[in-house]
């Protein structure tokens, strides 16, 4: 049981049309693991999320949940899955409470009939409780999301996807616009979802930021995958090289080389 | 505004801050502010007959502006409101007069034809993704043209009259058109129906997961989406609202005048935004407040009525209303900027 991963990605590929956005990609999530996938810009990244998160579906390959193959129709479909998907800039809705944003999509009611209702007192209760779990301590439940900083955004939007139970947990680049500190706070939330059991994907083109918390790596170059490794099998240096172009790297590298002294 | 520092916590300055991000807080001092500027300028005013007289005008546009500020929120507009409640009038009439329905049964009739053009309208806009202004004043355009040549093909004129003969005018007009009097002063009924509905709104838009869910799809549809929220039933639910509430109107109008112009409600749908926006809604959506727009309409009508008890010219009144328009704009712009800007903050 341990050993069969909860979400497995058995060579994927999609195509828009004549343009090959993704070949012939797999990998494994584990429960309690971090599987980092690693590409620079174009490199299929969020075709890659979008089919985890049911948005499009692969044109060959499939997708597996528990050893068993599935298809996912609609985001709706991978949530009641167990896969939750934070996106980078649409993770919350800025104008709206924390409580309203954390119950979206999944508000708790109370009462019957007619008078059916938003269970506002458990939400604010169940929002406070959640993220005080992962360390933010919210002043007010009613302040607007937008009054918290990128890192607590996306922190929320974890503690959210955790909280309705998910088992995977997609994370599209939820680093790239924070600064060192507030990438660390992420980071750290990350850490804690994979401690609690979840199986994380983590979607990023900083090898420093997946590098320390990754257990797996899939690297993404133009629509195909050049590296699916464990931990052991791979070093930081490696990685950097690899996804920045390995080759390409070293040319870029004495192409803007001082030339040397005669 | 020192963000994210210690003093931040400290609770007073909590319920401060709360305050301020009220979407009705405008709306509220401006209503404040009118009320006491006539009222000290006008006995007749401020007595009852004055207060039942603005309060009038003030039901008929809260009703439709109620609904446009709940689908505004939504990030929507609709420019076909006005003339959907003359549309609504000429329906119930030329069934119940020229056909001689039972006037209950034209009201139901109109009703359907109410649902059936928010349902074209929210369809529309949802699945062509067309800007709702477009969409809704195409559909605004079209009802005024029906409005007129409908009513002229059947009755030869550009009025439909004689509602009082219709079979259960009397239970209706009771309904939707009587008054109540209260200590020798008659107050229209559909100040009744304005405060029972903008308390339903509230209810709806803050109590409710629907009442949710159109915060966010107009705030960020996407992300609303990502999530599960069903953003384009929650949509098309919302036009059909506001055509009901335009509904709504368009009866109580007929019922109370007995007769319907052709051109009945046109240029109210402007108002009806007007009146929104004084209460706080953002015109990108995602933020508002029913009650705003109620007290929106209340500005609306105490202006409206008390430019002409102070004696002033009525040609003032649209000038009013744009400064405080203008007014309400601005601040705002600076609720929204306070609500976004301090994410930023390290």
């Amino acid at each position: 049981m341990s050993d069969t991963p909860v979400l497995e990605v058995r060579q994927v590929s999609k195509y828009f049309g004549t343009v090959i956005a993704l070949s012939d990609i797999s990998t494994t999530v584990r429960a309690g693991q971090v599987t980092c996938v690693l590409g620079d810009n174009g490199a299929g990244k969020t075709t890659f999320i979008k089919i985890l998160a049911g948005v499009h579906r692969p044109d060959e390959g499939e997708l597996l949940v528990d050893g068993t193959p599935i298809t996912l129709t609609n985001p709706r479909d991978a949530i009641d899955r167990g896969i939750a998907t934070v996106y980078q800039d649409l993770a919350v809705i800025p104008l709206m409470a924390i409580w309203r944003n954390f119950f979206l999509g999944s508000e708790p009611v109370t009462g019957r009939g007619p008078l059916r209702r938003f269970d506002v007192a458990t939400a604010k209760r169940i929002t406070r409780e959640q993220l005080a779990q992962i360390g933010i301590d919210i002043r007010d439940p009613d302040q607007p999301v937008g009054t918290l900083s990128g890192g607590e955004r996306q922190s929320v939007a974890i503690a959210r996807a955790v909280y309705f139970g998910a088992r995977v947990l997609i994370l599209d680049e939820p680093t790239s616009a924070l600064g060192v500190r507030q990438a660390g706070t992420v980071l750290r939330y990350i850490v804690q979802a994979r401690d609690r059991g979840l199986g994380v994907v983590f979607i990023t083109h900083n090898p420093h930021h997946a590098y320390p918390i990754a257990d797996r790596f899939l690297l993404l170059q133009r629509g195909r995958s050049i590296g699916d490794y464990a931990k052991s099998e791979i070093g930081l240096a490696d990685v950097t090289r690899l996804m920045s172009g390995g080759d390409e790297l070293d040319s870029l590298a004495h192409e803007l080389g001082r030339p040397s002294l005669p | 505004m020192s963000v994210s520092t210690v003093d931040e916590r400290i609770a007073n300055i909590g319920v401060v801050r709360r305050l301020l991000v009220r979407p009705e807080l405008g709306s509220a001092c401006g209503a404040i502010v009118v009320l006491i500027f006539f009222a000290a300028q006008s006995s007749v005013f401020r007595g009852p007959s004055g207060v039942a007289n603005w309060l009038d005008p003030a039901s008929t546009i809260g009703i439709v502006a109620l609904a446009v500020a709940l689908l505004m929120i939504g990030g929507e507009f609709d420019l076909s409101a006005g003339v959907m409640v003359g549309s609504v009038g000429l329906v119930t009439g030329l069934l119940a007069t020229h056909y001689h329905l039972n006037i209950w049964l034209a009201i139901v009739i109109s009703f359907v034809f109410a649902m059936a053009t928010g349902l074209f309208n929210g369809y529309l806009v949802v699945r062509t993704g067309l800007p709702s202004f477009i969409v809704t004043l195409g559909s605004y355009l079209m009802l005024q043209g029906l409005n007129l040549g409908v009513t002229k093909l059947i009755t030869g004129t550009v009025l439909v009259d004689g509602l009082t003969s219709a079979h259960g005018f009397s239970s209706a007009h009771f309904v939707f058109a009587s008054s109540v009097v209260i200590d020798g002063t008659n107050y229209k009924i559909s100040i009744v129906w304005w405060l029972v509905l903008t308390a339903v709104a509230s209810y709806l838009l803050l109590r409710t997961r629907f009442g949710n869910w159109t915060f966010a799809i107009g705030g960020d549809q996407a992300a609303a989406r990502n999530v599960g929220v069903p953003a384009a039933r929650t949509k098309i639910t919302l036009f059909m609202i506001t055509s009901g509430a335009a509904w709504l109107v368009g009866v109580i109008t007929a019922l109370r005048l007995t007769s319907v112009q052709a051109n009945q409600g046109v240029g109210n749908e402007l108002i009806y935004i007007v009146a929104a926006v004084i209460g706080g809604c953002l015109l990108t959506g995602g933020y508002g407040s029913a009650i705003g727009a109620s007290l929106g309409a209340l500005i609306f009508g105490m202006v409206e009525q008390g430019i002409v008890y102070v004696g002033w010219d009525a040609d003032w009144f649209k000038f009013f209303l744009g400064a405080m328009l203008l007014l309400a704009v601005l601040a705002n712009r600076v609720v929204r900027q306070y609500a976004e800007q301090s994410g930023k903050q390290p």
